[in-house]
């Protein structure tokens, strides 16, 4: 079986050219996730976890390493290399990013949020709008606010928002960034069912937790980090695919 | 290069661009060897000091594909505005190409057609909305007169028929039916940019440039105005390009970002890249400043 993600030790370091500074955020880092698998990086903040993540979406550009990816598409492509254009259409298509920060388009409403991400896809205008409620549904957010600016939301609807964008689409690689950061327990429970949902259906997943007790029985795989690199425990080594 | 090349994308993703500029240069003044040469440390800024010569551009280059928005960012006198005027035959280039998908298979240089061309190209395949209305309208028109004006250029004739279009077009940039014979002079600045929109969306071009649209105007305005523009990109899936030095507006609209500075590309990359990730001292300075 081809993996989804071949990471090959990808390095990044940033130069802040007005302080004179060189930070190395992460090195050496190499991973393998096979399809379906729903893989977790841990460990403590400022260990380069995030930026492992915005490296596979292509926000940070890596200093070293690759990113090989298994597209619908295009087959197997390193994400580091490829063209602007072809990360343009695969953030389209096939891979999702859900942060914990709540960027929505300012001046949408929820409904709509959701219905361009589905319309992006290439779904019907009806299409979109029933698979839009659907989600608003499941997530349980009251249909009064459906049709309102999803940048008015409190924290926690923002975010079952932020996660529905990303589903709908059902992406072939979805990376999570600490989505259940600041979250109550009941919502947690809310994503922890989609998740669970998107597994089932075959969603690859890479993401960053820091509840071990919300990745118990949810992630296949751990790996752990520090001083941006894995330190691989044996969980992770018994799992792993080489 | 020959001129029967075609456009093509390098990546997998395929499809050819709709824009491709290279190497384009402005320069004002005679030049001398040492400018000439094209060496980037030849020039202090922009500026020759051995002959004086202004280079407004240098060798700038960029794509962009259909449905895409590029943004172009960099500070007062970067050359965004240049480029701009360039693109739509406002000023003559002194060096390099332009090419666009929906003329001729994307295989001529417009720059190198005749007046007539070009004159075509703008009125068909072109639409543009400058910072300053007074620029893209004649104020003292009515606004189906001004929308009209394009539409005859493009080479309609029918009377009837285009002041259909002209009110179909204004009511999508919400312009109320009584106000549609007024004069943009007496709008304010956020209809003027509405009623600029509409005229440059008239002869439905495959690429619509957008010079600073939003400046000048206050946030709900503003807001209002990009929303207009979201909503057209999406339904129509116009190829943009988007000059601003708002760091939001190139946020929210981009998919790519070009960065200029003393009219040199510096730094290219996807948008989110560009701002969370910049390489180069002065991008950097310049996102450091939005935060």
């Amino acid at each position: 079986m081809t993996p989804v993600l071949r990471v090959e030790n990808l390095g990044k370091s940033f130069t802040v050219h007005e302080l004179g500074k060189t930070i190395r955020a992460c090195h050496g880092v190499s991973m393998t996730i096979m399809p379906g698998e729903f893989v977790g990086i841990t460990g403590r903040s400022g260990s380069g976890k995030s930026t492992v993540l915005k490296m596979i979406y292509r926000t940070y550009v890596p200093d070293e390493g690759r990113v090989l990816y298994d597209s619908a598409r295009f087959g197997t492509i390193d994400l580091c290399e490829t063209d602007e254009r072809s990360i343009l259409y695969l953030r389209k298509r096939e891979i999702g990013y859900v942060s914990q920060f709540l960027n929505l388009i300012p001046r949408t409403t929820a409904r709509s949020t959701i219905e361009e991400a589905a319309l992006d896809m290439g779904r019907s205008a009806p299409e979109a709008r029933e698979e839009a409620e659907a989600l608003l549904s499941h997530f349980e957010l009251p249909p009064e606010l459906w049709d309102s600016f999803a940048a008015t939301f409190s924290g926690g609807e923002k975010l079952r928002l932020n996660i529905a964008r990303a589903m709908v689409k059902h992406p072939r690689l979805l990376l999570l960034d600490e989505p259940t950061a600041s979250l109550d327990d009941y919502s947690k429970g809310k994503v922890r069912d989609l998740i669970e949902r998107l597994k089932g259906e075959g969603t690859t997943m890479l993401g960053i937790f820091h509840d071990l007790e919300f990745m118990q029985g949810l992630c296949d795989r751990e790996y752990a980090m520090s001083a941006g690199n894995f330190t691989k425990r044996a969980d992770v080594l018994a799992g792993a695919a080489s | 290069m020959t001129g029967s090349e075609r456009l093509e994308s390098p990546g997998p993703a395929g499809g050819a661009p709709m824009l491709r500029v290279e190497k384009l240069s402005v320069r004002y003044g005679q030049g001398c060897p040492r400018c000439l040469s094209g060496d980037p440390g030849s020039l202090e800024r922009n500026y020759c000091p051995e002959c004086g010569a202004v280079w407004a551009l240098s060798d700038v280059s960029f794509e962009v594909y259909p449905g895409e928005v590029l943004g172009i960012v960099g500070e007062s006198g970067s050359g965004k505005s240049t480029v701009m005027n360039c693109l739509y035959f406002n000023l003559e280039p002194t060096g390099g190409r332009a090419r666009i998908g929906a003329y001729d298979g994307g295989s001529a240089d417009v720059f190198g057609l005749s007046l007539q061309e070009k004159r075509h190209i703008r009125n068909s395949l072109l639409g543009i909305v400058y910072q300053n209305p007074t620029n893209g309208l004649k104020m003292g028109f009515s606004s189906i007169a001004n929308v009209a004006e394009k539409l005859i250029a493009a080479g309609n004739r029918n009377v009837g028929r285009m002041e259909a279009r002209a009110r179909d077009l204004l009511g999508r940039v919400s312009i109320p039916s009584a106000r549609m014979k007024d004069a943009p002079a007496n709008f304010s600045g956020g209809m003027q940019q509405r009623v600029q929109i509409a005229k440059a969306l008239s002869s439905n071009p495959p690429v619509l440039l957008l010079d600073e649209v939003t400046t000048g105007l206050d946030l709900s305005v503003q807001a209002k105005v990009l929303d207009l523009i979201k909503g057209l990109q999406r339904e129509l899936g116009i190829s943009m390009v988007l000059v601003s030095h708002d760091l939001g507006v190139v946020r929210m609209l981009a998919d790519r970002t070009v960065v200029l500075l003393d009219g040199r590309v510096i730094e290219t990359g996807l948008t989110d890249q560009i701002l969370e990730d910049p390489q180069r001292p002065y991008t950097q300075e310049l996102v450091h400043s939005m935060l």
